[in-house]
């Protein structure tokens, strides 16, 4: 069978691509159980959250509102704004799967729409199969959720040296994903300049700086990204669709 | 009235799903409209940059470190785009750096 054999290599591809990123995961878990354990949260629960929402500004959101008990109406509305980026993230990546992937696999494969999956499945080139995105999840999914569990029951031993050194590494992987193609595609560059610059004067803005970091993260994305496609527009084998 | 924290859980688990099953399964087949297109290619690369820069200067104790944080890491990214080893070079830089701040 030459399917099943594609098919495993493309899976422990995704693991092998997945071992780094589960390595971070495991070190920003940890402080975000720190944040957890300072909600009140004990390690089954904060295992849980992780293991089902694979989330870290939203998770912390999260955790913030239940330390201050907020509504469960409240909780609902703060979700969809701190994780709306994943709904641009996840209609990127359907242009990634072939038409005839199944349901079941893109509703797998959806929960798990993380910044560093997605930037994962993005950089594979030509179209991606699903055994690939599986085996990218198998191993960071699991290490979100026991590294939460693990900071919220010994977060407070580690030095606040160490959970400041760490709390960079998430930043380290998004920089991996973003600046390698800017070197290579001109637009590409010029959006990465854009967002930081424009992120960076979006807090000096009276009107933007009431709004939630995920808000203020949607409306430059949306405007930066559209103003890229007007001037920049991608010839059809340039996205790898 | 006492909240209980699965319930919490469970709350946001459902809108996160929601949010990132929708259009993963709604859009199935190639978006043709060349705009659409465009837009969706760069939408990756935009929101991690708008997402890294500040944030990265806030998030260590000494905003010098992260700084210098964001910095070493696009040296190495472009040397090589291992997202491994760009994560240990911030993580270090930051380590060293505040060991003597």
């Amino acid at each position: 069978m030459q399917e099943t054999g594609s098919r495993m290599r493309s899976f422990a591809q995704g693991v092998r691509d997945g071992i780094p990123i589960a390595l971070g995961y495991f070190a920003v878990a940890f402080s975000l159980g720190i944040a957890a354990r300072n909600a009140g949260l004990r390690p089954m629960e904060g295992f849980l959250a992780s293991f089902l929402c694979s989330a870290s500004a939203g998770e912390h959101a999260l955790f913030t509102l239940i330390a201050v008990g907020a509504g469960y109406l409240e909780t609902a509305l703060v979700s969809l704004v701190t994780n709306a980026r994943y709904f641009l993230m996840s209609c990127a990546l359907s242009q990634k799967f072939s038409p005839e992937t199944s349901l079941l696999h893109r509703v797998l494969i959806g929960t798990k729409v993380t910044d560093e999956l997605f930037g994962l499945n993005i950089a594979r080139p030509g179209r991606v199969e699903p055994a690939y995105s599986y085996g990218a999840m198998v191993l960071p999914v699991p290490a979100w959720a026991a590294g939460t569990a693990l900071g919220i029951r010994m977060g407070l031993l580690l030095s606040p040296r160490i959970v400041s050194a760490l709390s960079v590494a998430l930043y380290g992987m998004f920089l991996a994903v973003i600046i390698p193609p800017a070197r290579k595609n001109a637009p590409v560059a010029v959006c990465v300049a854009a967002g930081f610059l424009l992120s960076l004067a979006s807090q000096a803005v009276p009107l933007l700086v009431g709004l939630s970091e995920g808000t203020r993260t949607i409306l430059l994305t949306v405007g930066i990204a559209s103003a890229a496609a007007l001037l920049f527009p991608v010839r059809e084998a340039e996205d790898g669709a | 009235m006492e909240h209980n924290k699965y319930v919490y859980i469970l709350i946001a688990f459902s809108v996160i799903c929601l949010i990132r099953v929708l259009p993963l399964t709604l859009i199935r087949r190639p978006i043709r409209s060349r705009f659409l297109r465009s837009f969706l290619y760069y939408v990756p690369y935009v929101t991690l940059a708008v997402m890294t820069f500040p944030a990265i200067v806030r998030a260590t104790n000494t905003p010098l470190a992260g700084a210098a944080a964001l910095i070493a890491g696009i040296l190495a990214a472009l040397w090589k785009g291992n997202l491994m080893l760009v994560a240990t070079i911030c993580c270090t830089v930051v380590l060293v750096l505040e060991s003597f701040l």
